[in-house]
């Protein structure tokens, strides 16, 4: 079965955020909230990049080993879920995550921050099929995946920085084009998500 | 897509792959292939913009791993970061070394208990009961006692819920009820705590008078408080130097707990570790002193457990010598009245004192 992953070539970024809105309007996500994001490093001077950022959807994720609830798990397709109605907002999480995924409705943490918001890589939630009904159940989501379709954020994107899908043929689309151009920054943050133990 | 990106080009795009191929190798320093191939569909080839690639760009990388932030359009400056590694060591410590540590420790407690009385069995008045009765402890006192206590009880159980719930209560209870119990535990945990802080604070002040340390507690340390035979009662004021122990233990581990749980209710608010770190650098340690607010979080979050799970090993034998090992102390924070007897032989000056006698022995 695949594995999905995220890749975003840094090359073609342009800092558009279309990948940010397109993430918010089609999951409803709320205020304050952001799956994803884009990060411009060195602004305004040579050398200037730009990478957008989500959920890596890790091998052997942290958040899940550090869940004192156990409620984020991994799918047979390497997606990481979580099922909110279990989540108590103690933000163990966001500590362990490399790449600050996990988003909470408040700031703070007296009594719950609320329940945990990241991106599903546009598969929805525990409950969610492709069922139209259930689009939006739960707070999720929209399931594209189960539609046969790939994250939007990705498919929407202009310039084809950020890529996403079956994580053998994102490698060997980003190979190819650093092989073409003669040049490419690595597959930013597979190595902190993927290689980390058990890999693939 | 895959339809659309396999056109034919046309003219036009001929030119511009010619005009591109023709342009890049100047605009390139790097080796390598830098025209596009023909047929080549937009997710290959070259993008636009000046493309040098310069020794900064594998450095700014290599920084990007180090946990440098970057602008980002969202008002949180923490999302700014694009990787921090930091998480990567939360979770080996605490999933690790915290966790096993700790529950060696605790069981270690247990154990010592055990063995201890097993050993000496319960500890009985030499003398037997009195009949009378002095005061040990105001009700004032006690209630300052029960207080801690209670608290202490839950903030300890729904913090090793938080810790070791998910292998232990989570199996038997089921996912739903078991993420409930957590929720509710957590909801305690976070206010139950300020009932805690208070009672340490107001303990401390109401009975640090008592225990700072003096002489008798060398010659209470060196017969063993006659925990380890019977009718040895080395002489000792209101405190002796074991319960000196645990005050300060309460106090200053108290103290710690809280503190670091205040930095954990407020996350990346308040940032102690650099300014400790600072200081104990001054004295041979070289540790970090440039720490993200997330990183002062992580710490507060291991040292809080540390903290805890080595108090709550020191409160165990605590509790095991105020209740079942020993006859006649419980009634100290229960009723307040002590038996005379009992206190003839564990705290042989203070019951002088509160008669009003001469007392000597000590300076
Ligand atoms: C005195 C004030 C205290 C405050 C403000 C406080 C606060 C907190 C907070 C905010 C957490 C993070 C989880 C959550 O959000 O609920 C936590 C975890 C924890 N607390 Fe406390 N706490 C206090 C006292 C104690 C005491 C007295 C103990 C034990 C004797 C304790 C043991 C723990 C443990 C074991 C954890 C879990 C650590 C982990 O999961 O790694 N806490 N505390």
């Amino acid at each position: 079965m695949a594995r999905m992953k995220f890749l975003c070539d840094a090359e073609r970024c342009i800092n558009c955020n279309a990948c940010t809105t397109a993430c918010k309007n089609e999951h409803d996500v709320p205020w304050g909230i952001n799956r994803r994001r884009v990060v411009t490093l060195n602004e305004g001077k040579p050398g200037e990049r730009s990478i957008s950022v989500a959920c890596m959807h890790c091998s052997d994720a942290p958040c899940i080993a550090v869940c004192p609830v156990d409620c984020i798990y991994q799918t047979e397709q390497g997606v990481v879920l979580h099922n909110k109605d279990l989540c108590i907002g103690c933000g163990y999480c966001f500590y362990a995550c490399p790449f600050g995924a996990p988003q909470y409705p408040q700031a703070s943490n007296f009594g719950s921050r609320g329940k945990m918001d990241k991106c599903t890589f546009c598969s929805g939630g525990p409950e969610t099929s492709h069922r139209p009904e259930e689009v939006s159940k739960g707070g999720y989501g929209r399931n594209r995946l189960a539609e046969g379709k790939l994250p939007l954020c990705a498919e929407m994107c202009s310039t084809k920085a950020l890529l996403a899908g079956d994580g053998d043929e994102v490698s060997n689309i980003y190979r190819e084009r650093a092989l073409v151009r003669g040049f490419g920054s690595g597959a930013w943050g597979w190595g902190q998500a993927y290689q980390m133990k058990s890999g693939s | 897509m895959q339809a659309a990106t396999r056109r034919k080009p046309t003219a036009f795009g001929r030119i511009l792959v010619l005009l591109g191929a023709l342009l890049l190798p100047l605009a390139l320093t790097a080796s390598g292939t830098a025209e596009t191939p023909e047929g080549l569909p937009p997710t290959m080839g070259p993008p636009q913009g000046n493309l040098l690639m310069s020794g900064n760009q594998a450095e700014m990388w290599r920084a990007v791993r180090m946990g440098i932030s970057g602008r980002v359009s969202i008002l949180d400056e923490k999302a700014g970061t694009l990787v921090q590694s930091g998480g990567e060591d939360l979770r080996a410590f605490r999933n690790g070394p915290l966790s096993s540590g700790g529950g060696w420790l605790l069981l270690a407690s247990v154990l010592v208990v055990s063995a201890f009385f097993a050993y000496r069995g319960r500890i009985k008045i030499d003398r037997g009961k009195s009949g009378r009765t002095v005061e040990r402890f105001t009700g004032f006192e006690r209630l300052i006692h029960w207080v801690m206590a209670c608290s202490f009880i839950v903030l300890a159980l729904t913090g090793l819920n938080m810790l070791y719930g998910k292998h232990v209560l989570l199996p038997l209870l089921g996912p739903v009820a078991f993420a409930e119990l957590t929720q509710l535990g957590k909801y305690s945990h976070n206010y139950i705590a300020f009932a805690f802080m208070a009672s340490v604070a107001v303990m401390f002040v109401m009975w640090v008078s008592h225990n700072l340390p003096d002489r008798l507690d060398v010659q209470w340390l060196a017969k063993g408080g006659g925990l380890f035979a019977k009718g040895v009662h080395p002489p000792a004021k209101k405190f002796n130097a074991g319960q000196k122990v645990i005050f300060w233990a309460v106090v200053l581990g108290g103290f710690s707990i809280a503190f670091s749980g205040i930095c954990l209710l407020l996350p990346f608010e308040i940032h102690p570790f650099a300014a400790t770190f600072k200081i104990l650098n001054l004295v041979g340690f070289a540790l970090p002193t440039d720490l993200s607010p997330l990183q002062e979080t992580q710490l507060a979050l291991l040292w809080h457990g540390i903290m805890a799970l080595l108090l709550i090993a020191v409160i165990i034998g605590h509790i095991y010598i105020g209740s079942l090992g020993m006859q006649g102390a419980l009634a100290a924070v229960t009723s307040g009245q002590v038996d005379e007897n009992w206190a003839r032989e564990h705290h042989s000056l203070w019951l002088a004192e509160h008669r009003g006698e001469k007392v000597g022995g000590d300076d």
